[in-house]
């Protein structure tokens, strides 16, 4: 699969990464914070809307649908983007949109390009891509605008900043803000969201290009949606003179009343709300006429890895939309955050996608660290067999033999015995017995070798004595 | 013996080594409803730590296995809804796509079933007669809540058991964290999740935890134990079959400790 | 930047994974294209299942859910005093900034020495808007924007408060009736066959839930979202 050259990823430490993360108190107290907050907010959506689950298959419909007709839907929307005065690029890599994004900059002279909230745009990574060129992006998402500030990545799809404390945002203005008054109280969230309001105000009148991303690109119409809950989005868009939509190819769905199911389920499985705040249909650039908007609109659609997952067994990861409910619901994310998983997509869905886009051998890691507990595929919108496809990738990566050796070795020692159930008996039979003498005392042993992941936090039940197999074979009745 | 439906048990690798009394239980319960409870011989493992470390071969070659020794039976009940899950949900996917096995894969994965709910749903088992003193509250775990539905047959028999009071656990429908291989694969990550377990299990006040499957059991066990946390665990089916006096897990096989 | 390659390796790849040499035979893809012209509707909420006065109700019980504020009026001549009334109760300015839309132009503003009104794009220090709204849906308390000479969306984002103008009457069901409505105004001849450049659904004012997950309004947009639904039916 295509492995782009930008990508600058550190999901191969997952583990240290996790360790570290579980550490950070400011992190795990963020994460209580959010996680009812999230989990609540959907449920109760759902239980507000009858039709939920129905328009939930509807959309996967929808989606699979698209996905098998991507070509031609892409081909048509095209043309509408045209047929409005609009212009399409068209980038197999990360590279490609760098470049694309570039050169638009470049022939319109731009020295500041204002950013809605944009995953394709991380993934990408376009910001240094334009300060490289000598380009100032600007941040104008709330979370967004605070963790540039801190230099980090996303640590949430839709929440960018959710590992934080209001009292790191609070270090992270007065550190980049020169002009903030030290006596100023900025300890609650209004006066720090008052604070970024009254700087990305004067930035939103600077640029000469506003970047956003797209939920969602529309065929019959050549539009693309963005759904924001601040408005940044629509600001970025329609101050500058030129708007730029970073999109990857699978956004795209036939009609306005396809886009109409995905939105229902889209709001309420991110954050619970029934609706975003802003949901933006762009079509083209301005009309003659028109007092305000932006007179290029540009729309590049983005591949870098995925259609190569199309016809895989990773095919139905494209159905995804990007709500953020799969992580929402995820222990281990919850327990981890987002930035342990190295990249720009965290938690269930980046741990099927990553692999997809930066390959396997990179973020392997990823697929491996789930209970499949199955809980990102209850609540995902799309009906993602997020575990199944985890799963699919821990078998290319034991074919391929990037599995840790440890793990092949005990692997196989276990499954050569579970294949031969006599030997298997006896073995066992042995094992529990003498576990069982070990743990007669106290019922349960603190500590057993090769079994030092579980006795490192639990003590290990000891076994009751002879196995049940054992008991029963030899006449054993209730 | 009765005349009614001839049932093989799948003991499950963790009942058979660690906690034998619960295959007991289980066999008591059905022999309860009615049922010829048969142990079949060449049985080891359901085969997911292969599947879900990614060894489809070594997982194709178990489930071979299992079917060949048990498709002779009426129903397979395992006390356990991720070993069911396995049986009757990944069984006939990953042998989906091969001609001699695909059939007799579906068919044995519909006659399988997780204890409880075999004895709800399929027996139409409303009460057990059994007695627990105590409060208990209970964990869903995750396979058998989220693959084969069970979250209302548990409680709907706890409640006719004469003494016990279910007390709801907070968050019953998040993963204790055990996970298989996760456990030990991603210690650091897996001893978060189970704390916030713990915390929740402890919050209810209940003496005892119960739980449908051993993995969930013995990692919850183990660390409110690790933890000095006074409560008992012990798996469903031994306080439904009334054999709830025996040690709870990881408690001395004389009581004593 | 070769974006006609990528084009066409993007599309053979797509083709390859479908396992077709090329495009969709031609009776698929007049299939398809006979899928988008029909743009037929999923499942729409049965909630909006009722009359009209239901709907104007259920718009503003959804709109107030969404933290925005609502009066009513019987007709347009209410307009400017309820809009004065607002502003002065919320302790605003009266210097607003209007949409240049002459369905405002049925509101007697000039009667009312309350208010100093500008029409037009708004500056970044306006304050207040006054806008009207082509449509809005009652499902989720919605309004629906278009962008035109008669109303800068600007106008929908950049001041503190907006103040949108809603005769009753333009309450419908669903983001699909808002759809037919884009939809008859693409075909009229003047248009070129396009769309408003912008359609904004406005849902409540503007919020973020960025910092430790707490609920804080205006965030970029207005912090401020306050509707006089009119009373014209």
């Amino acid at each position: 699969m295509t492995t782009s050259s930008t990508v600058h990823s550190t999901s191969r430490n997952f583990k240290n990464n996790a360790r570290d993360q579980l550490a950070n108190e400011d992190l795990q107290a963020a994460l209580n914070k959010a996680r009812g907050h999230f989990v609540d907010g959907r449920a109760t959506a759902r239980d507000n809307l009858p039709e939920f689950d129905d328009l939930r298959d509807q959309a996967r419909g929808i989606k699979d649908h698209t996905l098998e007709h991507l070509d031609f839907y892409l081909e048509a929307y095209e043309e509408k983007v045209v047929e409005s005065g609009g212009h399409v690029h068209w980038a197999r890599t990360a590279a490609d949109a760098q470049q694309i994004v570039l050169d638009i900059c470049r022939s319109v002279d731009a020295k500041q390009v204002n950013k809605g909230k944009s995953m394709i745009g991380e993934e990408i990574e376009i910001n240094k891509a334009l300060e490289a060129d000598g380009i100032r992006p600007i941040e104008t998402d709330l979370g967004e605008y605070i963790i540039q500030l801190r230099g980090e990545l996303p640590s949430h799809i839709i929440a960018p900043a959710v590992h934080l404390t209001k009292a790191q945002v609070e270090a992270s203005f007065r550190e980049n803000h020169t002009e903030l008054d030290e006596d100023r109280v900025l300890e609650e969230p209004l006066s720090l969201l008052d604070e970024a309001r009254t700087i990305l105000r004067k930035k939103y009148f600077e640029a000469e290009v506003g970047i956003t991303g797209a939920n969602l690109l529309i065929a019959e119409t050549g539009s693309s949606i963005i759904v924001t809950n601040e408005g940044n989005g629509d600001l970025s868009q329609l101050i500058p003179k030129v708007h730029i939509v970073l999109a990857s190819l699978e956004k795209i769905v036939p009609t306005l009343e396809d886009a109409a199911t995905i939105l229902r389920v889209l709001a309420r499985s991110a954050t619970g709300q029934e609706f975003s705040s802003y949901t933006t249909l762009s079509t083209g650039p301005k009309r003659e006429g028109d007092p305000d908007g932006p007179e290029q609109y540009h729309v590049i659609l983005l591949d870098n890895g995925r259609t190569d997952m199309l016809g895989t067994e990773f095919e139905e990861m494209l159905r995804c939309i990007r709500c953020g409910a799969c992580m929402n619901h995820c222990p281990v994310y919850q327990s981890v955050g987002g930035h342990a998983y190295g990249w720009v997509y965290p938690g269930p869905m980046g741990s099927v996608l990553s692999p997809g886009l930066i390959g396997v051998d990179e973020a392997g890691h990823l697929p491996n660290a789930s209970s499949f507990c199955g809980r990102c595929e209850e609540v995902c919108p799309m009906h993602i067999p997020l575990p199944k496809m985890m799963r699919h990738w821990r078998e290319r990566e034991f074919e391929s033999h990037l599995s840790p050796g440890s793990v092949r070795v005990g692997l196989g020692v276990w499954s050569f015995f579970a294949r031969r159930p006599r030997l298997y008996q006896l073995a066992t039979g042995l094992q529990m017995r003498m576990l069982s003498w070990m743990g007669r005392k106290r019922g349960r042993l603190s500590s057993v070798p090769l079994a030092k992941g579980w006795t490192k936090y639990r003590e290990l039940p000891a076994p009751q004595g002879r196995t049940f197999q054992s008991r029963w074979r030899s006449g054993e009745r209730v | 013996m009765s005349d009614g439906p001839r049932v093989a048990l799948f003991v499950t690798c963790l009942v058979d080594l660690f906690r034998p009394s619960v295959g007991f239980a289980a066999v008591k319960l059905m022999q309860d409803a009615g049922c010829t409870v048969e142990v079949p011989e060449a049985q080891t493992c359901c085969g997911q730590p292969a599947y879900n470390s990614g060894d489809r071969k070594d997982t194709i070659v178990i489930a071979r296995q299992v079917i060949a020794a048990f498709e002779e039976f009426d129903y397979v009940v395992a006390p356990s809804g991720s070993c069911a899950g396995m049986i009757s949900k990944h069984y006939p996917e990953l042998l989906a796509d091969d001609p001699d096995w695909a059939d007799r894969a579906t068919a044995l994965g519909a006659r399988t079933h997780e204890l409880i709910s075999f004895l709800t749903d399929v027996l139409s088992i409303e009460k057990v007669e059994a007695a627990f003193e105590g409060t208990v509250t209970y964990h869903d775990s995750c396979s058998g809540l989220r693959e084969l539905g069970i979250h209302a047959q548990p409680r709907s028999l706890l409640d006719g058991v004469d003494g016990l009071h279910l007390r709801e656990l907070e968050d019953s429908n998040v993963c204790c964290g055990f996970g298989g291989t996760f456990c030990v694969k991603y210690p650091d990550i897996s001893n978060n999740m189970v704390s916030n377990k713990m915390e929740k299990i402890v919050a209810t006040g209940a003496e005892t935890l119960l739980a449908g499957d051993m993995g969930c059991l013995m990692n919850m066990a183990g660390k409110l134990q690790r933890d000095g946390a006074n409560v008992r665990v012990r798996h469903v089916a031994e306080v439904l079959a009334g054999m709830g006096d025996e040690p709870a897990i990881g408690e001395p096989q004389d009581g004593k400790g | 930047m070769a974006t006609d390659s990528n084009r066409d390796q993007i599309l053979s790849s797509l083709r390859r994974s479908r396992g077709r040499d090329g495009p969709v035979d031609e009776a698929t893809a007049e299939s398809l294209r006979a899928r988008i012209a029909g743009h037929k509707r999923n499942i729409v909420p049965a909630r909006t299942d009722t009359d009209h006065a239901g709907l104007v109700d259920l718009f503003e019980t959804m709109a107030q859910k969404v933290f925005a504020t609502t009066t009513r009026v019987s007709d347009m001549a209410e307009v400017p005093d309820a809009v004065a009334e607002y502003l002065r109760g919320a302790n605003l300015p009266s210097e607003v900034v209007m949409a240049p839309d002459t369905d405002l132009d049925a509101a007697p503003w000039a009667d009312t020495s309350m208010l100093e009104i500008r029409r037009g794009v708004p500056d970044e220090p306006d304050q207040v808007s006054i806008t009207s709204a082509p449509s809005a849906v009652a499902e989720t308390g919605t309004l629906a924007m278009y962008s035109g000479p008669a109303h800068p969306s600007t106008l929908n984002f950049v001041p503190e408060t907006h103040v949108v103008v809603l005769p009753a009457s333009r309450v419908v069901k669903s983001y699909e009736d808002v759809f037919d409505a884009v939809r008859e105004l693409t075909a009229d001849p003047d248009r070129g066959g396009l769309p408003p450049r912008t359609v904004n659904f406005i849902t409540g004012p503007s919020r973020s839930g960025d910092i430790e997950q707490t609920l804080l309004l205006g965030a970029h947009g207005p912090r401020r979202l306050h509707i006089v639904i009119v009373e014209d039916d």
